[in-house]
């Protein structure tokens, strides 16, 4: 059960939250498909668990490792420890920025009914048989620990009230719980001296536990500070690249710019000639992009030293099997797919006999370029290796997957590789993937000494995974009384693999407006493609929002008809699409933050001239999200969002503090992407190699962000994701409605708009 | 390769055998451990390195160390360690300002250098002075909602 590689994530993603908007299995990596079966398997059979669990509260959703004992702490699973010196919760996935060493620990609080100023976090070790799947991605994090973390909490309060009622000799019936204490008819009983007693007790089953009622809850849906916040802004060693271990190197890696370039030959001599450097070597790679790539290490007596000498460094690349992707040849091949049908992936209703029956017919071709990860802490991983043994310490969002990387890197047994969990400084998906750690791992067995690995920024973005560009080709129908009678998409995408499209490039049932109108058409044609291609915050849902909440504001303004009364006709009566799915969209939930989102913004209120609001609406990741932007566009077709006005239903939220922080920042990153960022590719080469050419948002034009929960009665979601997508037409929409220049193209840069 | 005087946060430091051409970021991390200051692009356009020289910001990842004659002001140096955090440092705390944390340091940094010269910015000026400090993670409305909390509450500490 410990290992789940990123199809086993994908898979449980799928399964617990629906199968999301556009987001498909897509596997970037080159495992063999029986072991990919298996993984996908084990996911399953987690989430089996834990919707029995949820359902009858039948089943047991986690390991109860621990259990009684003689004295000592009470540590009834591995999620906490209580003893007489206080309350310990640990936090057991990677946290990336969206919050969870905080919002996961307060789950546990909850139920445990600790006061939270009494409770300390620390971070878990990577143990699935303890801790269930570590990773950070899909926006999982909350509904995938929900019941996992509730029931670990009850578990312990209810031993600590069996003890104290023990001690008292009345029924555990008469005891409540408050504030890290047991209330009696006398007085309390501090769990921290009751903590001894509790752990002799035995560990109950999760069936016979009662969870308490949204409405008793303390701490969730407050405000709560984040737990690092202190040494934070303390300077304190959290983040991957803070790491040192004694004996410790730093090393360099260079690779090849184009991807599949191996080494021919470099002036290994002269680098280790060089002050500072203690060795230079070729490693060949391992034939898995995802691991480890060919190239040349330097290790060095610092990090300085080691950049000095990757720039001294010069190789001579054998690009007889590299990548040569190009833009403006993709760009051309999908022009000329304009006209000609593609395979079908989805095709529901007649939209053929729609078109020929309708009164107008609307064609428009969107594209989107595509964009790196930009997290501003670069790759990094320090690495031990001794005795056929290896240790690390990496910002990984998926440790676990990590630990199989490193393991078939070096040739040993998994159970020889340990992670350490640090703070990750961001994540957006790039660090799902661990080229880093196969990297450092493999330098610090060659090199005979513990090395922290640094890429540089240009590494980083030469090596970025990328979320990939695109083409839709898109066509709709309007009826005589200016309803949407057919929707068809003609898209353009790309495959790594030439069997699969790449993360993000899958259009299906699950992508807006299927299921929602009766004659939909999804054709999709994959271009080769090279270059790595993987998960961006949002996958597939970050670009076809803005193809499809864009495009149905076109065919809304070409029937005449205001966009919110065409939306909400699209939704239609409340109801759940993919009906058995366990969190899919449901049209209510939607139509809720539609309208919320409209009435807070003032939709439909009087505007001055050049300055308009644009609507959209999202659903991706279970999350239920509406934006409305208020825009103003000069002459100099100079940008200004004054306001976004986010509505969201993600069920009920945990801390709202880091809710709402993810909001705004999921609007600023989706302005900052939207606006002005691509990365284009020539002879297989990323163009962007640094920030200089990728000009990230800055604070003069970050918009006032009014939020919006709508707390609602179903299962809490994440929201790392979801409140990207819909900022991108919400914004070009009125940028139309402002101007009447209608954007196809992201980044709108290119069509000569920027931020004023 | 050099001998290299330092002062950073008070503290006089003396280092052999540096080569001459080594930003500060990367003296103060490796050399002097001090690894609040934060690597993030090494061209001076993210701000996460960001850290005082005579009280004024500076790019600690393109400023050679032997050009940092000044007395150097980092991260670890605005609180005692183990002390009271600044106003500064415990506006950052109590707004939930951080998402992944890895540029605060900066920003905070950055924002220290503001106050110093102009206790009492308005947003423009808060805009202007942050501007070289990237957040990838978007805390920009909360940074600034920090600034300004700190700049009162350091007004009221000092009386002013």
């Amino acid at each position: 059960m410990t290992t789940l590689n990123y199809d086993g994530i994908h898979a449980t993603f799928a399964e617990v939250n629906g199968g999301l908007g556009g987001t498909p299995a897509n596997r970037a990596g080159t495992a063999d498909e029986a072991s990919a079966e298996s993984l996908v398997k084990v996911g399953r059979r987690q989430f089996m668990q834990l919707t029995g669990l949820a359902g009858g509260g039948l089943m047991l959703a986690f390991t109860l490792r621990g259990a009684r004992a003689e004295s000592g702490p009470l540590q009834p699973n591995a999620f906490l420890r209580i003893d007489q010196d206080g309350i310990l919760i640990y936090a057991k996935n990677p946290e990336i920025g969206q919050g969870v060493k905080t919002s996961l620990p307060m789950i546990v609080a909850e139920e445990l009914d600790a006061a939270w100023e009494d409770v300390t976090v620390a971070q878990s070790p990577i143990d699935a048989e303890a801790y269930g799947p570590q990773f950070a991605g899909g926006s999982l994090s909350v509904p995938m620990n929900w019941d996992r973390l509730r029931y670990a909490g009850a578990a312990a309060r209810a031993m600590l009230v069996g003890a104290a009622a023990a001690r008292l000799g009345v029924p555990a019936a008469s005891l409540k719980t408050k504030a890290s204490r047991v209330e009696h008819a006398g007085g309390s009983l501090a769990y921290t001296e009751l903590a001894a007693a509790a752990a002799a007790m035995p560990v109950p089953e999760p069936a016979t536990l009662k969870l308490k009622a949204t409405a008793d809850y303390r701490l969730l849906g407050r405000r709560i500070t984040g737990v690092d916040n202190e040494a934070l802004v303390r300077g304190e060693p959290l983040f991957g690249i803070d790491q040192r271990v004694p004996g410790m190197k730093y090393a360099t890696y260079e690779k090849c710019s184009a991807i599949g370039g191996k080494v021919k030959s470099a002036n290994l001599d002269a680098v280790k000639a060089m002050p500072g450097v203690h060795d230079a070597f070729v490693l060949e790679g391992n034939g898995n992009a995802m691991e480890l790539l060919p190239g040349v290490a330097i290790v060095a007596d610092s990090t300085w030293a080691a950049i000095r000498a990757k720039r001294a460094l010069r190789v001579e690349w054998d690009e007889s099997a590299a990548a040569t992707d190009s833009w403006t040849e993709a760009a051309a091949a999908a022009a000329k797919l304009r006209d000609t049908a593609g395979p079908r992936v989805f095709d529901a209703g007649d939209v053929d006999a729609a078109f020929a029956a309708s009164a107008k017919r609307v064609d428009a071709s969107y594209a989107y370029h595509f964009v790196s990860h930009a997290q501003l802490e670069p790759q990094n991983c320090t690495a031990r290796y001794a005795d056929g043994a290896v240790e690390l310490w990496a910002p990984t969002q998926t440790p676990a997957i990590g630990i199989d990387g490193v393991a078939n890197t070096l040739g040993i047994d998994k159970a020889k590789v340990t992670v350490h969990q640090t703070r990750c400084g961001g994540g957006f998906g790039r660090r799902l993937y661990n080229d880093f750690m196969c990297e450092a791992a493999a330098i610090a067995k060659r090199a005979g000494v513990p090395v922290k690995l640094q890429w540089t920024r240009e590494d980083d973005m030469c090596c970025d995974l990328f979320r990939a560009g695109g083409f839709h080709h898109v066509a709709g129908a309007l009826d005589e009384d200016g309803r949407i009678s057919a929707w068809q998409d003609r898209f353009v995408t790309f495959t790594n693999d030439g069997k699969r499209p790449v993360s993000g490039g899958n259009l299906s049932e699950r992508v807006f407006p299927a299921g929602l109108l009766a004659n939909v058409r999804y054709e999709q044609t994959a271009l080769d493609w090279s270059t790595r291609c993987a998960a961006w915050r949002a996958p597939g849902a970050n670009v076809f929002a803005f193809v499809v909440q864009g495009f149905l504001h076109e065919l809304a303004t070409a029937a005449g008809r205001d966009h919110l009364e065409v939306l909400l006709e699209v939704l239609g009566e409340p109801r759940w699409l993919q009906e058995g799915q366990p969190q899919a969209l449901h049209t209510g939930r939607a139509a809720g933050v539609v309208r919320l989102a409209a009435e807070r913004a003032g939709w439909g209120r009087e505007q001055p001239p050049g300055r308009a609001l644009g609507l959209a609406f999202y659903f991706s990741h279970a999350g239920h999200i509406a934006e409305v932007a208020d825009v103003s566009v000069s002459d100099a077709k100079e940008v200004k969002v004054h306001r976004v006005t986010v509505a969201a239903d993600v069920g009920p939220i945990i801390n709202l503090s880091g809710a709402e922080n993810q909001i705004q920042g999921s609007v600023v990153d989706g302005l900052s992407t939207m606006v002005g960022l691509s990365v284009g590719f020539e002879k297989g080469r990323a163009q962007q190699t640094n920030f200089d050419t990728y000009p990230m948002l800055r604070m003069a034009a970050t918009p006032e962000v009014d939020v919006h929960f709508v707390q609602s009665d179903y299962r809490p979601t994440g929201l790392g994701e979801p409140g990207l997508p819909p900022l991108a037409p919400a914004v070009c929409n009125a940028i139309y409605a402002a101007t009447g220049d209608r954007i196809r193209t992201m980044p709108i840069s290119e069509a000569g708009y920027r931020l004023a | 390769m050099a001998d290299l005087a330092l002062q950073v946060n008070g503290r006089e430091h003396l280092l052999k055998d540096i080569d001459e051409s080594t930003p500060l970021l990367w003296v103060l991390r490796d050399e002097l451990g001090l690894v609040g200051t934060k690597f993030g692009c090494g061209i001076s356009q993210c701000g996460a390195c960001t850290v005082l020289v005579d009280g004024a910001p500076v790019r600690a990842c393109s400023m050679p160390a032997k050009a940092a004659s000044g007395a150097v002001t980092t991260i670890e140096g605005l609180a005692e360690e183990g002390g009271a955090l600044t106003p500064l440092q415990q506006a950052w705390v109590d707004l939930d300002v951080a998402q992944c944390g890895y540029c605060q340091a900066g920003q905070i940094m950055a924002a220290e250098g503001l106050l110093r010269r102009n206790p009492n910015p308005s947003d423009a000026e808060i805009d202007a002075a942050m501007a070289p400090n990237l957040c990838r993670c978007g805390t920009y409305l909360r940074i600034r909602e920090a600034v300004k909390t700190a700049a009162r509450n350091r007004a009221s500490s000092t009386g002013a």
